[in-house]
């Protein structure tokens, strides 16, 4: 075997290392750019699908709850059509460790033009606006809602 | 129209074509090595190429079915790292009067493979581990002293850290590592909140209340009996570093890491007080090339120097010249053959390892889920650290493994269930919530149930 073909090969493989590292790096460019990225692109592809379905009102309300307080701050999660359960109960789609918080707390759902909460019967209340509230409070954008020593706020 | 965020992709396609590429590298590593050696392809590329793709495209299969929503990166990550360790140890074993190692390490990568399988297969949800939290901590705890039983301990290079039964030795503190960090993130969900909160200021410095210091103090206990007792520094630092890191993500409190790496000072400088082979691995450390002790680090060091920024390339070095050349002294092995350059892309393979276990962590919506993605990254991390420190004089050279590149089964078995953990966490984190949920619209009219209240 020439020694220029081993030379080849050697450096080849280092490039191919590299080429390997730089094209995960290239997968996770989301990573590197922070999530707005990915969700500005999926919002536009949203857009062109909505004249798709005129059979449903499009509403352009809000799409995300953002923990703004408590042990979870920082995060947010996604309000789908099936609704958002909030509680301790691991069942939960944001599972609250947090002992004033109810096993199922409360539930955001969909109604119609806007996005309601219920508070599902829990023992230290489910505040929007400083209110405890009970069934059926409608939420705008940039409500606030505490549960327990969490605080969500409602955002585009 | 439903305002639906588009559903997040699963990306498997991704994985694929990475874990192609990562494959190939494998290959054409294995393929360099049989070039340099014997002027010919290996006898065995096929068969061997070919039955560790298998491996690797049967686990991406299972991935498909059992996780579809698992991040994409790491089993390719994972591949390349276990291939190429099992190219360099095949290179170590061409050397003269050295053992054959390599088939043994393809014989446990499939173990471990199918190990990490069945992990995934039988916990279709990581958070079914908290309802075994003592089952866990007590059996981590029972293997990690299983060395010293007199019988089946076995000292192995002036660390009791192995276990043999029926000529099989095993590390049993890998498999302990993980069963701790779940324990460690169970049981810091749910103390957290106590341990976080805050008792007198020193200095400015918030320090937790003293009637809770009972459980770090529990952790450094037990680890000073395993540096004591199986004389094994790297294991032990591994143990409490991984506690204090789970700690301090757990409350928050920079306090706990102050106060545990002035426990692990001070225990560590008693130890080197009391123990004469501490003092050797010191005495090594700040200088490696006196007479009359052991030569290992220097020849691991005149290795890496002799590979330079690209390396004399795959077989064409003489890594073998340094003891443990497949072990512990792995990373040198490569430094010497694939050069800086090399090495450098190994490095940035386990930090971007690290970095999807804590963006696991980041992305889990349950409180255990992110304790235990972040604890099992960052004893992966801090093993990587040690290792690599160890042989590049950073700090004293400890016994440690590097993950899936050393020889050894018990290490590769460990690691792939991290990452088979890993891929669940991830999994769950990024599937859409509503795969999660059960039937939720029925939830109004659910029963109403008595729920424990702690």
């Amino acid at each position: 075997m020439s020694e220029l073909t081993l030379t080849a090969i050697r450096l080849g493989l280092l490039a191919l290392l590299w080429a390997f590292i730089f094209s995960i790096v290239s997968v996770l460019r989301g990573d590197l750019y922070g999530t707005h990225v990915v969700s500005k692109s999926s919002d536009r592809r949203g857009a062109p699908a909505a004249p798709a379905r005129p059979a449903k009102p499009v509403r352009r309300g809000p799409t995300r709850l953002a923990i703004i307080e408590g042990p979870m701050r920082g995060g947010s999660l996604p309000l789908t059509e099936n609704g958002v359960l909030i509680g301790r109960n691991p069942e939960c789609t944001l599972v609250l460790s947090d002992d004033f918080a109810s096993g199922r707390h409360a539930r955001i759902y969909s109604g119609g033009d806007s996005w309601m909460i219920d508070d599902l019967g829990s023992t230290n209340g489910t505040f929007v606006g400083g209110e405890r509230i009970g069934q059926g409070m409608p939420l705008s954008e940039g409500s606030r809602v505490r549960i327990g020593q969490t605080v969500l706020e409602v955002r585009k | 129209m439903k305002t639906k965020i588009a559903a997040p992709k699963t990306r498997r396609n991704t994985e694929l074509v990475l874990l192609v590429v990562a494959v190939a590298i494998v290959l054409v590593a294995y393929a360099n090595v049989g070039l340099a050696v014997n002027e010919s392809l290996p006898v065995d590329f096929f068969t061997l190429g070919g039955g560790f793709a298998v491996v690797a495209f049967a686990f991406h299969l299972v991935l498909r079915w059992k996780a579809s929503y698992a991040d994409p990166v790491l089993l390719p990550i994972v591949t390349l790292l276990n291939g190429l360790g099992l190219v360099m140890i095949h290179r170590i074993d061409l050397a003269p009067g050295s053992p054959d190692a390599a088939p043994k390490q393809l014989m446990w990568t499939a173990v471990a493979a199918i190990a990490a399988v069945a992990l995934l297969f039988f916990v279709p949800d990581h958070r079914r581990l908290r309802r075994y939290t003592f089952i866990f901590g007590l059996t981590g705890f029972v293997l990690l002293l299983t060395p010293l039983l007199p019988g089946i301990g076995r000292n192995i290079n002036g660390s009791r850290v192995w276990i043999a039964v029926g000529g099989f030795s095993f590390q049993p503190s890998e498999i302990a590592k993980i069963l701790i960090t779940i324990f460690f993130a169970s049981y810091l969900v749910q103390t957290r909140d106590a341990l976080s909160l805050v008792g007198r200021r020193v200095l400015g410095l918030p320090l937790p209340r003293a009637r809770d210091m009972g459980p770090i103090l529990i952790a450094w206990i037990a680890s000073l009996g395993v540096l004591v007792f199986e004389s094994d520094l790297g294991t032990s630092l591994l143990f409490f570093g991984l506690f204090v890191g789970m700690l301090y993500v757990a409350t928050e409190r920079r306090s706990w890491i102050i106060i545990g790496l002035g426990l692990f000072l001070v225990g560590a400088y008693v130890a080197y007080l009391l123990f004469a082979h501490f003092q050797e691995r010191v005495s090594l450390w700040l200088d490696p090339f006196q007479p009359g002790m052991s030569d290992q680090i220097a020849k691991g060091l005149m290795g890496m120097a002799a590979g330079g920024m690209f390396g004399t390339g795959l077989g064409q070095g003489h890594p073998e010249l340094t003891y443990f050349a497949n072990s512990d002294f792995i990373i040198p092995s490569f430094g010497e053959e694939i050069g800086l350059v090399g090495l450098c892309a190994i490095l940035v393979l386990y930090g971007l390892l690290v970095e999807r276990g804590l963006r696991a962590g980041v992305a889990s919506r349950d409180g255990f889920g992110k304790l235990l993605a972040t604890g099992l990254a960052f004893s992966m991390a801090l093993q990587v650290f040690v290792v690599v420190g160890g042989v590049t004089r950073v700090i004293p050279l400890t016994g440690l493994t590097t993950p899936f590149l050393s020889a050894g089964g018990s290490s590769l078995l460990a690691n792939w269930v991290i990452v088979a953990l890993l891929l669940r966490i991830s999994d769950h984190a990024r599937r859409p919530t509503t795969e999660n949920e059960g039937r939720p619209e029925n939830l109004g009219t659910d029963d109403t149930q008595i729920v424990n209240v702690k």
